[in-house]
């Protein structure tokens, strides 16, 4: 099969679905993304991708209990599935793999 | 708290993802709050609704991850998908595509060609910027109680409508008729038609001048060329300023030359143009007409342009009394003069008998309604084969279905074959037509070209494509593929009995178009075969005519005619006031012994000169020609039939008639002498003898030399009594055969568009026959086994086909009986519609059917049962 490919800011949202763990839903996701990497993104935006990645089966998602705070309506809990974990496994091993192979003399120029 | 704005949430509600609704409401909310907390409602409102909009169908889908779904039929790699399978489809079956395609391309070919021809027509002087408001002032009377139109004016009428209705008028002109005029400079002389024009014609007709100005013609002794004669005359120097010539007598200076005028204008023949005043103080009966003021002579013709702010109803109302006004001796035929729009100079040209306007706007009619048909019959032969293409291809359809086709995959399947096949057709047409236009062009006497860059073109051609493939396409594509998988390959599936039926309807009106356009042209063309085959009433081979356009033809005539006769080459000479071709004078103030004083009388009037009977070959009734050894004759007439029958005098011969009150003597009667149109009847003319009203001589060349010799010894004659004019000479029998040449082209075009349609529609029968026999080849198997003849065979399979063509005849028959009885009216001496006429393209119609269908049933018929039995 081939190797699902996995662009960059659907990256930054399946990470951020691994690390909020069990509550990772629309609004927590758009927040924390917000909060970690400073950067303003469209709540239509999270959710379309959120959607695209269930569909490429990277997450599975549950309906969870209502709540009354929101009008009564449910959240749609996302999970991170064993095909999405292998995917950010092998992004992190490619970038691992990347950053090795640097020469040192550039890692000296990029101050680390 | 407030909440957020309501139309977004409508939105989301109407047009979000029902399966993401509730969630994306939840998110959107929780959302709002912690917005409003953190960068205010105003912005936070700003954001919900952004997101909303963001969130609609369209722009966020959610996929059912479970649920396989085919994939959208519109995609890209679905619609080259299908267009390869059209395309192995088309070349798997070769024959079939050829017919349906080259059918299809010379249906659309011609329709394009008419609709060319169409454009050509509708677009006539639409090159005159001022086109919707130029008119020709014309004037209408009635006469016998028939009304006659006539677009000869008096002099003095520019003038008049110049001065009292100048807020009317925004240009006034008077010009003479386009004649040939020969145009000198230096060695360079040229016979070339063109017009004497008042000085602002050039801005009526909006010149595009290539140097020079549109004011040169207020210069008396001016000339403004085309670029043609410009260039023939000068080469490749300057010619504004040069002096030349006009008809070896007028000095004029070139002011300017103008770009030629278009092919399809009125004013395609007018190549240079000279002031009127040169023309007016140059042309002494031209002078004298404009200076006393005469109203009686009508020569000339009057254009004007009518101001912005009038219409041509408004202005032809004021104008209406002028000729009245000043003949009022002409109340009796109760004259009315009124402008005729440019817009209808071209295509309505003429009256019919009730006095509605008519001309070529009949033929483009007509051809639009051949080409209308032509296409149609094409389409017909495209929807008849691909639908019984189709009914073959019903397995696939069940296959098709089973493997998980969905039915809208089906319906582009058929249509993009249907399409396919309808471009390759457009694309043909359009190199066919190129190919073809040459020759169209003769035949037509047009110089159309393909409209390229017209959008129109390209608008009309790919929206009728378009709408034909989805036409042809719908069968296949809408009722095959609602069939069900199951019942098709199970083999239970029948088409229904009723399926041909409307094919069969689809042959019966294409043999109808065919048989009637056949009965057509074989009646358009007897129309011609009898005009032509008319007796004429003098010989026509061997005469030739000569303008007689100079002075020094005049002055040496009597030793011009000796020297012509003692060169041999010519056996008789003589002049007339007209060419034999036309009878251009009419007159009226005869009187004779028993008319009834309230008969007004109007005849021929030609004058000749004594050798006049013997050039061309009177024919005497009664009496004796002009002669020589009877002075008296100076005052002699001669009358045809038509003439003796109109006054109602029994044995003219001898009796006085007078004209103006002048006296003059029947000295003969002749036959009928077909002057004007063949297709009318003779009109009552009389020939009097008159030296001094010749021009053109008319010489009957010795048949028995070769005419070339005879020509040359003949100019040789000429360019010494009339040094410095071009001979120019013209045969009578061409002249005549010119009175044809629009029927002809009619005729032309008829029968060339009659024998396309029969050919589609035999191209049709013949994809139809091979279906209907590849279709029964298990049936015809069978029935050779059981022992039926090649005979048997193809009887069973012509039948059907025969039968439609009897019941098209059927119906074409009245069809055409009615419209071409119509059509025949228009002419007074007219064809009869024999019944065999009919016959013969019935049978013809018969003949074809039956060549195109038994190639196809005899090949059916002498296949081994063997081979089409076997799989059973």
């Amino acid at each position: 099969m081939k190797r699902a490919f996995l662009g960059e800011f659907e990256e930054v949202v399946l990470l951020t679905v691994a690390i909020l763990d069990e509550s990772a839903y629309g609004v927590t996701v758009t927040q924390e993304i917000e909060q970690k990497t400073g950067r303003a993104v469209g709540f239509s935006t999270v959710h379309t991708t959120l959607q695209r990645l269930e569909e490429k089966g990277f997450l599975s998602s549950q309906m969870g209990g209502a709540t009354a705070e929101r009008g009564g309506r449910r959240k749609r809990f996302f999970m991170v599935t064993a095909a999405g974990r292998k995917a950010l496994s092998e992004v992190k091993q490619i970038r691992e793999q990347l950053w090795d192979s640097l020469p040192p003399q550039t890692l000296q120029l990029m101050g680390s | 708290m407030t909440n957020p704005p309501r139309w977004a949430n409508w939105l989301l509600e109407t047009f979000g993802h029902p399966d993401t609704r509730e969630e994306v409401q939840g998110d959107l909310l929780e959302l709002y709050d912690y917005w409003i907390e953190t960068i205010g409602e105003r912005k936070a409102r700003w954001r919900y609704s952004l997101s909303v909009l963001k969130l609609m169908r369209p722009l966020a889908t959610r996929k059912q991850a479970d649920d396989y779904s085919p994939p959208f039929f519109g995609s890209p790699s679905m619609i080259r998908n299908y267009l390869k399978i059209a395309l192995r489809n088309l070349v798997k079956n070769k024959a079939y595509s050829f017919i349906n395609i080259g059918g299809l391309a010379m249906g659309m070919t011609v329709a394009m060609l008419i609709g060319l021809w169409i454009y050509d027509e509708l677009s006539f002087d639409k090159y005159f910027q001022n086109y919707d408001r130029i008119a020709k002032v014309m004037q209408n009377g009635t006469f016998n109680g028939e009304v006659f139109h006539g677009e000869y004016n008096p002099a003095p009428m520019g003038q008049e409508l110049r001065t009292v209705y100048a807020d009317d008028f925004t240009h006034v002109i008077m010009s003479s008729w386009t004649r040939d005029h020969i145009l000198s400079y230096g060695d360079n002389k040229f016979t070339k038609t063109g017009n004497y024009l008042s000085a602002d014609a050039p801005d009526m007709l909006t010149l595009k001048m290539l140097s020079g100005t549109r004011s040169g013609l207020k210069d008396p002794s001016s000339i403004l060329l085309s670029e043609s004669v410009a260039q023939a005359l000068f080469g490749t120097s300057d010619p504004v300023g040069k002096l030349m010539k006009i008809d070896n007598k007028l000095d004029v200076k070139v002011t300017g030359v103008y770009e030629d005028f278009p092919y399809n204008t009125e004013f395609r023949d007018m190549k240079f143009m000279a002031p009127w005043d040169l023309y007016a103080s140059s042309e002494a009966w031209v002078k004298r007409a404009q200076d006393n003021v005469e109203w009686g002579n009508f020569s000339w013709q009057v254009l004007a342009q009518i101001a912005p702010n009038s219409s041509f109803e408004a202005v032809s109302d004021k104008i209406k009394n002028i000729r009245l006004k000043h003949n009022p001796e002409t109340a009796f035929i109760k004259p009315k003069v009124y402008l005729q729009p440019m817009s209808k100079w071209h295509l309505y040209s003429g009256w019919d008998k009730s006095g509605n306007l008519d001309g070529r706007i009949q033929y483009v009619w007509l051809f639009g309604i051949i080409g209308v048909f032509v296409l149609l019959l094409a389409c017909i032969n495209f929807m008849n084969l691909s639908t019984a293409r189709s009914e073959k291809r019903a397995k696939e359809v069940g296959i098709r279905k089973a493997v998980g086709s969905v039915r809208s995959q089906l319906i582009s399947q058929f249509f993009s074959e249907s399409l396919l096949v309808v471009a390759f057709a457009f694309v043909l047409s359009i190199v066919l037509a190129l190919l073809i236009l040459p020759l169209f062009n003769e035949v037509a006497d047009k110089q159309i070209g393909i409209l390229w860059t017209n959008p129109v073109f390209w608008l009309c051609g790919i929206g009728f494509s378009v709408l034909t493939g989805l036409i042809a396409g719908s069968y296949p594509a809408l009722y095959l593929s609602s069939f069900q998988a199951v019942k098709v390959l199970k083999g239970t599936f029948r088409v229904g009995r009723f399926a041909s039926i409307p094919r069969q309807v689809l042959v019966v009106v294409q043999f109808t178009v065919s048989v009637t356009l056949i009965i057509g042209t074989i009646i358009v063309f007897r129309q011609i075969e009898h005009a032509k085959s008319r007796p004429v009433g003098y010989e026509r081979s061997g005469l030739i005519t000569v303008s007689m356009n100079t002075p020094e033809l005049h002055q040496h005539y009597n030793t011009l005619r000796d020297e012509l006769i003692r060169t041999g080459a010519v056996v008789d000479m003589s002049t007339s006031s007209a060419p034999t071709t036309d009878l251009n004078s009419q007159n009226s103030g005869f009187d004779w012994v028993g008319k009834d004083p309230n008969f007004k009388d109007n005849f021929g009037t030609i004058a000749v000169t004594h050798d006049f009977g013997k050039t061309v070959g009177w024919q005497f009734v009664q009496g004796r020609d002009f002669s020589r050894q009877f002075p008296s004759d100076s005052s002699g007439m001669v009358l045809n039939e038509t003439a003796v029958r109109y006054m109602g005098v029994k044995d003219p011969v001898g009796k006085q008639i007078k004209w103006n009150g002048k006296p003059y003597r029947v000295v003969g009667v002749i036959k009928d002498m077909l002057m004007a149109s063949p297709f009318e009847p003779v009109f009552q003319t009389v020939y009097m003898l008159d030296y001094g009203w010749a021009s053109v001589i008319n010489i009957k060349l010795n048949l028995s030399r070769s005419t070339s010799e005879s020509l040359a010894k003949i100019e040789a004659v000429f360019r010494k009594f009339n040094p410095g004019s071009p001979f120019d000479y013209r045969f009578i029998d061409q002249q005549y055969a010119l009175k044809f040449a629009a029927e002809e082209r009619i005729g032309k075009l008829a029968s060339v568009f009659a024998i396309l349609a029969i050919f589609i529609s035999s191209l049709g029968l013949f994809g139809l026959a091979s279906f209907v026999a590849e279709q029964r080849t298990k049936e015809i198997g069978v029935r050779k086994v059981l022992g039926a003849s090649v005979l048997n065979v193809w009887s069973l399979l012509s039948k059907d086909f025969v039968l439609l063509v009897i019941i098209s005849f059927g119906i074409a028959t009245p069809i055409a009986y009615y419209f071409l009885h119509s059509w025949l009216q228009k002419y007074e001496y007219r064809t009869e519609m024999s019944w065999w006429i009919f016959a013969i393209s019935g049978l013809g119609a018969l003949a074809i059917t039956l060549l195109t269908v038994s190639y196809q049933s005899i090949k059916a018929a002498l296949i081994n049962p063997v081979k089409s039995l076997r799989s059973e």
